[in-house]
């Protein structure tokens, strides 16, 4: 079986700060990870490897940094890395990133494509969706376990009110959650190894796309404005007996008519 | 020809032929977007069985609703509601179409803007009509990104429908208008069955004795400095008192201490009750981006540098132990006067 896991870069976002001045991110100093829903999905790959055999490949689209991110791929057990890393995918949303990667994905040869549900910088959980669309194959997300048939894959997803079980025939597009599959730790050797290899890196040209819809180009939706979350103002803070708390907190539900 | 793409369109979610509160709150926000445009409001109902729930849509607010009534959607399937909503957009060219950002709009929204080739904004806090740089009046959605970090204001100037996923617990439901006239339109696909590559299996739902907090009006929510499940006892006894409910930071949920379903937060429950009392909450953005909108938050905290106090109305230094058993009593003596 031939596994592809699409997985992103990401600014570590507990530790980001807004300029308050400016309104823009602090990026100086933010660590850069592996996307935890990706790493969640690398690992579900990883294990299919072991239970399953399989070829497991990582893909990722964005700038030359993201090497490091992949050569961890390579040392938590994948086998094969590829960096989509070209000026003209700049400036993509996520019908242009899904494009890209689909037509990336499209040379290679595979069983199963596994996405993280949700990227923690952009935050849409767009992309995979998108992808499975422009490859015409099904998908499923919100996934927490999944078991391959001998025609497909049964899995499971998480919704709000209930967990779902489902069977796909043939290949699919599987986006996953991070808490349901808690990633391996690299090894020594996976390191060392990782650092020996090759991460290909791949420009526009070697994929299956057209050019003009790539990038800025090919999206439909444009950043208007970004903007520090306002906060609103805040009330007072009272350091007092328990006695004169509660007797201040009753007044103030009573003023506010909550009680 | 963009005068072609016309009307608000709100995708009426619904489970097991329940309508999600979220698509009353579509509703609502659709009406101060049409009434912008000077358009109408239009609800898309799938289901199997589901056309008598199309009287319901329009006393919450839709002018009409398209009805696709047929067995194949039964059951919440992407591949099945893509092919039936690809072609009411192909039919009725909608100008905006809204989703609530759950886990079935989330999953459906992509893959059919994917498939007619069209923009959408992903969990939007907020959606109005402005004047666009030339004085047109265009669609602005603004959402959370970067973990709740940024705020961004999204556009697609050109593509149509202008479509966005909203995030549920944000926009305002209309009061019912009882006998509210409107039109019902029935919509028949072709289905293409070919492409039907996933087959439900099996539905457990959830514990339901998890009742949903997003519909309290009053919740009483603890951290980690609640401890255990003897300190949100605690908590219980005081929401029990006031009619409300308790909930929980995420602390407390990984610890195993309270159940996912009660989490407030950017990965749990969005909530604006009238009043959310955070017990022992350090106020972590991620928890602020679920529970800000509140209508009147009240915070006791030990540490008076805890980040929950720039977002409460009244904050309060001190020992929620002491604090909160005594809150109790006090409520339940005003109560009986
Ligand atoms: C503030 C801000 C707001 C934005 N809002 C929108 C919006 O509302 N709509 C819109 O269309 N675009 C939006 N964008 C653009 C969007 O963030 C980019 O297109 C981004 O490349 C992909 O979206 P995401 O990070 O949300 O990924 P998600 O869709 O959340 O990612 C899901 C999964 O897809 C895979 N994946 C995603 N990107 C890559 C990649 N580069 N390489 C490999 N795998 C990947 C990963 O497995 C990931 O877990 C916004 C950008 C910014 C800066
Ligand atoms: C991607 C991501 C998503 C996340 N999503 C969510 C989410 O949806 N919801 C969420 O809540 N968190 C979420 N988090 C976690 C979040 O960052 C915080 O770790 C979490 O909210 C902390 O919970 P807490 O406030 O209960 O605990 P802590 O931060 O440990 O705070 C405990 C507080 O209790 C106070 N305290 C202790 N004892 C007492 C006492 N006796 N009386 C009064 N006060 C006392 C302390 O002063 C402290 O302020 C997310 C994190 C990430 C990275």
């Amino acid at each position: 079986m031939n596994i592809i896991v699409c997985v992103k870069q990401v600014p570590d976002t507990t530790e980001i700060k807004i300029d308050p001045v400016k309104g823009t991110l602090i990026r100086d100093g933010v660590p850069s990870i592996m996307n935890p829903d990706d790493k969640g999905g690398l690992e579900l790959a990883l294990r299919m490897k072991e239970t399953e055999g399989a070829t497991v490949t990582v893909v990722s689209m964005g700038p030359p940094q993201a090497d490091r991110m992949l050569r961890e791929a390579l040392a938590m057990g994948a086998d094969r890395a590829i960096l989509l890393s070209d000026r003209r995918f700049a400036g993509a949303d996520t019908l242009a990133t899904s494009y890209a990667l689909a037509g990336c994905i499209r040379t290679l040869d595979y069983d199963l494509i596994i996405a993280g549900r949700q990227a923690i910088d952009g935050d849409t959980a767009q992309v995979a969706p998108e992808m499975a669309q422009h490859l015409d194959l099904p998908q499923v997300s919100y996934v927490i376990d999944a078991k391959k048939t001998a025609n497909g894959f049964i899995v499971k997803k998480e919704n709000e009110d209930c967990v779902q079980t489902l069977e796909v025939e043939g290949k699919c597009v599987l986006t996953v959650l991070a808490s349901a599959f808690k990633a391996r730790y690299m090894t020594v050797e996976g390191i060392i190894d990782a650092y020996k290899r090759e991460v290909e890196v791949w420009t526009a040209d070697q994929i299956d796309v057209e050019e003009e819809k790539l990038g800025l180009k090919g999206s439909p939706t444009k950043v208007h404005k970004s903007f520090p979350k306002a906060l609103k103002e805040p009330g007072e803070v009272f350091e007092l007996s328990e006695e004169e708390a509660v007797e201040l907190i009753v007044s103030r539900l009573k003023e506010k008519h909550i009680i | 020809m963009e005068n072609e793409y016309k009307n608000v369109y709100v995708f009426a979610e619904q489970r097991n032929g329940v309508i999600q509160n979220v698509a009353y709150e579509l509703l609502g926000k659709a009406n101060d977007l049409a009434a912008e445009l000077g358009q109408k409001v239009i609800a898309l109902l799938l289901g199997d069985g589901i056309t008598d729930k199309a009287q319901d849509l329009i006393e919450m607010g839709a002018d009409e609703v398209v009805v696709v009534d047929r067995p194949e959607l039964k059951d919440y399937l992407t591949e099945q509601y893509t092919q039936a909503m690809s072609q009411i957009i192909d039919h009725c060219h909608p100008r905006i179409v809204l989703f609530g950002a759950t886990t079935i709009g989330r999953d459906l929204a992509p893959r059919l803007a994917c498939r007619v080739k069209s923009g959408l904004v992903a969990d939007c806090t907020k959606l109005t009509i402005e004047p666009d740089k030339d004085g047109n009046l265009d669609f602005f959605s603004t959402r959370p990104a970067f973990g709740g970090n940024l705020m961004a204001t999204i556009v697609c100037p050109t593509s149509r429908p202008q479509m966005s996923t909203v995030r549920p617990g944000v926009m305002q439901k209309r009061t019912r208008e009882v006998g509210r006239k409107g039109v019902i339109q029935p919509f028949t696909p072709t289905f293409d069955p070919s492409k039907f590559k996933v087959r439900l299996l099996e539905t457990k739902m959830n514990d339901n004795k998890v009742a949903d907090i997003s519909n309290a009006k009053i919740l009483i929510s603890g951290g980690r400095g609640v401890h255990d499940k003897e300190g949100f006892a605690k908590l219980q006894a005081l929401a029990d008192v006031m009619g409300g409910m308790v909930s929980s930071s995420r602390a407390m949920v990984d610890a195993g201490v309270m159940d996912h379903a009660y989490q407030v937060g950017q990965t749990g429950k969005t909530v604006r009750p009238n009043l959310y009392m955070a017990c022992g909450i350090s106020g972590a953005i991620q928890h602020l981006a679920g529970m800000e909108e509140s209508h009147y938050i009240v915070a006791i905290n030990k540490d008076k540098y805890a980040p929950i106090f720039s977002v409460a109305d009244l904050g309060i230094v001190g020992d929620l132990h002491k604090i909160v058993p005594m809150l109790t009593e006090r409520i339940k003596k005003e109560l009986e006067k």
